[in-house]
């Protein structure tokens, strides 16, 4: 059983009267029935001090929102249990991305990364009335690609992203990408490799893996990165 | 927060809201070349439309046969007559090939061994006009609200559509004529207050579950865009029916999908009785959300509820091949292990009716515009999904019809928005000169207020007096000291304080403004509540019930009608349901059965 208080380092900036950033100290009194979850505890510390600062929406890990650095480790406030985590439990924004407020982050670069592979369908060939048929095989190589919820805790966890956010597409881009080559009804392949096929944009991954150890959803970035590359290969011989 | 000035910024159009029906009415009109505006308080990914679970519906019969009409007639019922039947009939017409164009948009569908979307049973949905149930649901997996709004907002980054992430929407602006010329927004990151200045505005704004203290809804889910339309003038209808989710966490509150009784899954009471049999002996576990949700608080009530405290009923799947739940309920094993500590492979998942869906809202025709209570429209005002009311939900939503309304008036709200702005003129009519006063006003009396209510601890009177006077069954003397209850919290609404007054992404002001709407919806749910006399659908009351002239209660005589909500006054006024469809015959009053 938890200690019924709980103690916290939060990462505090607000521009408009903070000259640097600072870690402040806080503790709280939990009630381990109903605080569950980090979140749970950061909306009761937020009754207390309304200045604190972070996103969050869905409250059960589907939104993406609440994506923070708990105890070194990006994960989501939401589904982050209490009881596993070691006190003080520090909070920080997700790294390497700059910090507009307290937890919460531009994540402009994350985005333009995302929407740099086209994450979108392309068939150009005329729909038919009715849907375009994909066998569940087929369907099933989608499997562990879709379920992405763009939080950022793999793009923000990982060394390649930090050095070039703005050359490298990162884990949950390249994730992305797959998830279209993957799709049997996509007809841009050659063009997505093309578009890849660059020193930064997909060969800055060296698979330090730390984006599958974060990822909030159990999904295989590295896999997925792998599997272009793979293809890359075998379009090549 | 820096002094009050105000930009404006000028668009062919505005929509507020970037969840599924925001995201659709942007196909519309960024794919006719209209300058648009698309605000949301979150990244588009984050609209709650992404934690819809079970499937949208639509009658593709890849599985078995089915037709638009059966269709038709199962949300007639659902809505237990409430509903206008020439709105039910143009969506449920429509749903093939909404479903089909999602697919074209890349939406990842589950599929049958032949290919096709894969479908499944549902609440409420059956064959041949309520015989046995059908295969309606079209499904990925149980994250099809979360693959639906990817693949829209993906379909509008191919559409380059513009999007102003992270702007709040506080008031719209409306002119003496009645006309609405767009939005006042405040941009969450700067503080800085602009005017979306538009011949036509769009609300897509979504529920406002968080009126009650158990929801299954999001944080964000405050009903924006029913405060600014009441505040503008704009009557609400129907909003004493809210949807009880028959399956929320016991204590958590998050959704666990119908999905899992379409698959199979089953109630359970304290004697370990499948006890839906005795509530509706051919539907059973399948009957429509209102009647399951009655059944499992009345198990509750007579002390066969489950738990040491006797206050909640299981939802079994534990006889279902793990590999259909790993392969068509991944998501929900996921939930029930992250939220009730328990494995639905291995022991049943405890859960209680938990606020999910409101039926009323924003006062729409088929069209997605806007209606004035005499019937005729708003000019450049359109509203879609959770926040409109076009009614096809009545007084009571059969799930997936939800994900189907979003996508039908989403996309014909932007059909009418493209056909308006092409025939209109050229020139944006002018704004009045005192458009930005009250919002300013607002914002003011809030950065200045002194010794003022914490808006923590009155949202969350307000959410405990929802709760308690208007929750699945309903009573008289609760609602009536409901009503004077939440006339209370509304004194204590318009005087907050914060205590957070930077101008950088402020969380409290968000808060606060946020209670401003919140406190419009609950204001206006208690009081249709407490003056609708009769039960039907969603809103069963003590003094209305069942009887030899009034079968389950309602009473068609005196309530057949929908209610209009207007905050001028706080009065109620009402309108006739819509009983003919476009072009089939009415599916004429029945007693509901399942």
């Amino acid at each position: 059983m938890s200690s019924p208080t709980m103690q916290f380092k939060i990462y505090r900036y607000d521009p408009d009267k903070d000259n640097a950033p600072y870690m402040q100290d806080i503790s709280i009194e939990i009630d381990p029935t109903i605080d569950r979850k980090l979140l749970d505890v950061l909306t009761k510390l937020k009754a207390k001090d309304d200045s604190l600062s972070y996103r969050r929406s869905c409250r059960e890990g589907i939104c993406g929102s609440d994506a923070m650095n708990i105890n070194g480790k990006n994960g989501l406030a939401c589904l982050t249990e209490i009881s596993e985590l070691k006190q003080p439990v520090v909070l920080r924004p997700l790294p390497g991305l700059p910090v507009i407020r307290d937890l919460i982050v531009d994540m402009t670069q994350f985005f333009k990364q995302y929407h740099s592979v086209k994450p979108y369908l392309i068939n150009d060939s005329p729909p038919p009335d009715r849907e375009r048929l994909q066998t569940p095989e087929d369907r099933e190589e989608l499997n562990g690609l879709y379920e992405c919820i763009l939080c950022a805790c793999c793009s923000t966890s990982c060394p390649s992203f930090w050095w070039n956010p703005d050359k490298f597409v990162g884990p949950a881009g390249l994730l992305n990408a797959y998830r279209f080559i993957a799709d049997t009804r996509d007809e841009a392949t050659n063009a997505r490799l093309d578009d890849l096929e660059d020193p930064y944009r997909l060969f800055r991954c060296h698979t330090i893996m730390n984006c599958v150890e974060v990822c909030p959803k159990n999904l295989n970035p590295t896999q997925a990165i792998g599997k272009i590359k793979e293809m890359m290969v075998r379009r090549a011989i | 927060m820096s002094k009050l000035t105000i930009s404006v910024r000028k668009f062919d159009a505005v929509i507020v809201g970037a969840g599924g029906a925001g995201l659709r009415a942007a196909i519309q009109l960024s794919e006719a070349g209209l300058k648009t505006a698309v605000l949301s308080k979150v990244f588009p990914t984050r609209s709650h439309t992404v934690a819809a679970q079970g499937g949208v519906s639509a009658s593709l019969g890849n599985s078995e046969e089915d037709h638009w009409h059966w269709h038709m007639y199962d949300t007639v019922k659902g809505s237990d007559w409430l509903g206008d039947q020439d709105a039910i009939e143009f969506m449920c017409r429509k749903a093939p090939e909404a479903v089909v164009e999602l697919e074209h948009f890349g939406m990842p569908f589950d599929r049958t061994d032949e290919g096709k979307i894969y479908q499944r049973p549902f609440g409420g949905h059956m064959s041949n006009f309520g015989e046995k149930p059908v295969r309606r649901a079209c499904a990925a997996a149980d994250r099809t609200g979360h693959a639906m709004l990817h693949a829209l907002y993906q379909r509008n980054v191919r559409a380059n559509t513009q999007f102003f992430v992270e702007w709040m929407a506080l008031d719209l602006i409306r002119d003496a004529d009645g006309q609405v010329l767009g939005v006042i927004a405040l941009e969450m990151e700067t503080g800085e207050i602009v005017a979306f200045h538009a011949k036509a505005t769009i609300f897509a704004t979504g529920g406002a579950g968080r009126i009650y203290y158990s929801s299954t809804n999001a944080f964000i889910n405050t009903g924006d865009g029913l405060g600014m339309a009441a505040r503008a003038g704009i009557a609400l209808e129907d909003m004493e029916f809210w949807q009880f989710h028959p399956t929320g966490v016991a204590g958590a509150g998050v959704l666990i999908t119908e999905g899992v009784r379409g698959e199979g899954g089953i109630l359970r009471n304290s004697d370990n009785e499948r006890f839906m049999e005795r509530y509706a002996p051919n539907a059973k576990d399948l009957a429509s959300r209102d009647v399951v949700s009655r059944a499992m608080v009345t198990e509750i009530n007579e002390g066969r509820g489950c738990g040491p405290a006797k206050d909640f009923v299981l939802l079994d799947i534990t006889h279902l091949d793990p590999a259909t739940i790993m392969k068509r309920l991944p998501g929900i094993r996921e939930i029930s292990i992250q939220f009730a500590g328990i494995d639905p492979i291995k022991a049943p998942i405890p859960v209680v009716p938990t606020c999910h869906y409101q039926m009323g809202g924003i006062p729409t025709n088929f069209h997605g515009q806007v209606v004035n209570p005499d019937g005729s429209t708003v000019t450049g005002f359109y509203a879609a999904g959770e926040c409109a009311c076009a009614s096809v939900h009545g007084a009571n939503r059969l799930g997936t019809n939800s994900l189907l309304d979003l996508l039908v008036f989403g996309k014909s709200s932007g059909d009418s928005v493209v056909e308006a702005v092409k025939a209109g003129p050229n020139a944006l009519k002018e704004l009045p000169a005192d458009f930005a006063d009250y919002t300013l006003a607002r914002l003011n009396r809030l950065n200045t207020q002194k010794g003022g209510a914490s808006v923590n601890e009155t949202r969350l009177e307000l959410q405990r007096t929802m709760q308690k006077h208007c929750g699945v069954f309903r009573f008289k003397d609760m609602l009536v000291e409901g009503v004077s209850k939440i006339c209370d919290i509304e004194k204590a609404v318009h005087l907050t304080e914060i205590g957070d007054k930077s101008a950088t992404w402020n969380t409290a002001r968000v808060e606060a403004l946020e209670l401003d709407n919140l406190i419009e919806v609950a204001k206006s749910t208690m009081v249709s509540a407490e003056a609708r006399k009769e039960s039907r659908g969603a809103h069963v009351r003590d003094d209305a019930p069942d009887t030899a002239a009034n079968p389950n209660g309602r009473d068609d005589e005196l309530w057949l009608k929908h209610t209009l909500w207007h905050r001028e006054g706080n009065k109620l006024s009402y309108k006739p349901v819509q009983l003919k469809p476009l072009s089939v015959e009415t599916i004429a009053l029945k007693t509901r059965a399942y």
